[in-house]
């Protein structure tokens, strides 16, 4: 493997992601990143010049909807995800800005 | 402190467009619901569900970016936003970072100091975030998710604003744009214009920006002024004491008048952007810009130059009455049906005006008919009542949307020019006021005033004054 990957380097992704990684995990993810980052390595050898970067999988565009109401109340479908619930409301640890 | 700053201000504006659907789904964007009830799987970013472009979105958005001179970007994209915050159900907004639909404009504003242009970044779409309410009982914060998936669009500025004054100026302007194209009513104090300041100071002369910083909660354009100068002053402080600005966003305290670092995004400012696999490209022809292009109203600039030709008002008038589209509205309505457009404009610059800043309203929430109007302002020209009774039954108009013609028939307000009963009035006031009759006779011309006022009174004002003062003249 070409590209070492720091371990500041996971511990950083890891508070991005929003992940707790274990010792034996973080080794994992160091080595899966690596490789994917030899992938592009090996991409980056191909001669791009004049080439349209990709936006999309698929050769469609213009894909719209028109501006009309079609959904009602769903306040009792949306809640019922809900892991605590108060007033209509999801409610969540404080969260202050 | 003898070195001279430099103010540098650049905004992003953010607006909540005037769509009846959110931009993913086919949920209502009412304001006012109670919680949660417009949402669906889309909106809530429920695993599966799949967004799909409402193209009012794109069509106002083309618009601000042509009534602002931007160029059409014709092939343009959307792009994740990734960040972790419980308003934000997907954990990511999907917003424009690399193809941005609008590009490269500029819009002219006017201050004291006289005419400049303010360059414009880009304009982007992207999707609003839910809100939080905190829960001051049980310490906890509550999300109602109405507002995620709103559509808005991001104005970005040009670093190019030097002063609260020309951040003020070209918020009016961009506001104005905005509400004559429909495309949103830009309302700071409820949040569907909202602006974030980027501040930083230099030495006058130098050619290199200092570090800036972001300045969020801004809800009114008094508290833009403020947060301006508060932050001009912090900055030159720490200057001037040898430290550094740091790069960070602030949250203005208006109360507080200061700007504290918010704790909670910053830790995080990489937001991994990547682009949007649920959503298709968007190609834009020449001909959807030619008709969008079109469609566009007359915008304020136009107007109120064909105020001065058409109507022939001063310039100052134009200005007051284009600066909200509702008045504009109102006036070419009401001129539409009594043609005596200078009166108009009397009536909706001067005792609007004052009824509004009175009653701490809005223009835009005026709701009389102009047929009403038009029919108080050709009672007092064919004389069936006069000028004081006139702006009462405009408070009525204003507050009630009376119909004057029924309102003055059923108050009795109609002037008096029955000669015989004024002659009896103005005699009686002769007699009770000796001293101002005198003072008459001595030269004294004020008192023939009083004596026309005690008149009116006596006759609840209703007296036709042009004969009140014949007929005091021939008894003295
Ligand atoms: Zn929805």
């Amino acid at each position: 493997m070409a590209n070492k990957i720091s371990d500041e380097v996971i511990d950083y992704v890891s508070i991005l992601a929003k992940l707790e990684l274990s010792e034996e995990e973080k080794e994992q993810a160091k080595s899966d990143m690596g490789s994917m980052l030899d992938y592009i390595d090996k991409l980056n050898e191909l001669d791009t010049d004049g080439v349209e970067p990709m936006s999309h999988v698929f050769p469609v565009t213009n894909v719209f909807r028109d501006d009309v109401v079609t959904n009602g109340d769903n306040s009792a479908e949306t809640l019922a995800n809900a892991p605590a619930e108060k007033e209509g409301s999801f409610q969540v640890p404080k969260t202050v800005d | 402190m003898s070195r001279q700053y430099e103010t540098v201000i650049g905004l992003e504006v953010h607006v909540e467009l005037a769509t009846k659907t959110k931009i993913f789904c086919g949920c209502s964007t009412e304001f006012g619901g109670a919680p949660n009830t417009h949402t669906c799987p889309v909106c809530t970013g429920m695993p599966g569900a799949l967004p799909v472009l409402n193209k009012q979105v794109v069509e106002y958005a083309m618009a601000v970016g042509l009534a602002t001179n931007c160029s059409i970007t014709q092939y343009c994209k959307f792009d994740r936003k990734n960040y972790f915050y419980p308003d934000n159900p997907q954990n990511y907004q999907i917003s424009q970072l690399y193809l941005p639909i609008c590009r490269n404009g500029g819009i002219e504003i006017e201050t004291a100091a006289g005419r400049k242009t303010i360059g414009i970044h880009e304009i982007h779409m992207e999707e609003d975030a839910g809100k939080l309410i905190h829960d001051e009982w049980d310490d906890c914060s509550l999300v109602d998710f109405n507002r995620s998936g709103v559509p808005l669009i991001e104005i970005v500025s040009e670093p190019d604003m030097r002063s609260a004054e020309e951040v003020i100026a070209y918020l009016e302007k961009l506001r104005l744009i905005i509400q004559y194209l429909g495309a949103s009513d830009c309302k700071l104090q409820e949040g569907s214009m909202r602006a974030d300041v980027n501040l930083s100071v230099r030495q006058v002369g130098s050619e290199t920006f200092g570090t800036r910083t972001e300045m969020k909660n801004l809800n009114s354009f008094k508290a833009i002024a403020r947060a301006i100068e508060g932050e001009r002053a912090r900055q030159i402080e720490l200057l001037e004491e040898g430290k550094e600005v740091i790069q960070e966003t602030r949250r203005w305290d208006d109360n507080k008048e200061y700007s504290y670092p918010m704790r909670s995004k910053e830790d995080a400012q990489d937001y991994r952007y990547f682009p949007e696999p649920d959503l298709v490209p968007i190609s834009i022809s020449d001909e959807w810009i030619a008709r969008v292009r079109e469609a566009q109203p007359e915008l304020h600039d136009e107007k109120r130059r064909r105020y001065c030709e058409e109507y022939k008002l001063p310039d100052y008038d134009a200005q007051i009455l284009t600066s909200y589209k509702k008045l504009a509205d109102l006036f070419e309505e009401t001129v539409a049906i009594c043609n005596r457009p200078k009166k108009v404009s009397n009536w909706l610059m001067v005792e609007t005006m004052r009824l509004l800043k009175e009653h701490n309203m809005d223009p835009d929430e005026l709701s009389f008919q102009p047929s009403n109007l038009a029919k108080l302002i050709m009672l007092v020209e064919n004389q069936t009542i006069n000028g004081t009774v006139a702006k009462e039954v405009f408070e009525q108009i204003f507050k009630e949307d009376v119909d004057p013609e029924r309102y003055v028939e059923e108050k009795g307000l109609k002037v008096n020019s029955n000669a015989d009963e004024l002659y009896e009035i103005v005699r009686r006031v002769i007699e009770e006021n000796p001293q101002s009759v005198e003072d008459y006779h001595n030269g004294k011309q004020k008192a023939i005033g009083f004596l026309v006022g005690q008149t009116m009174k006596a006759t609840q004002g209703k007296a036709n004054p042009g004969m009140v003062n014949q007929i005091l003249k021939e008894l003295l």
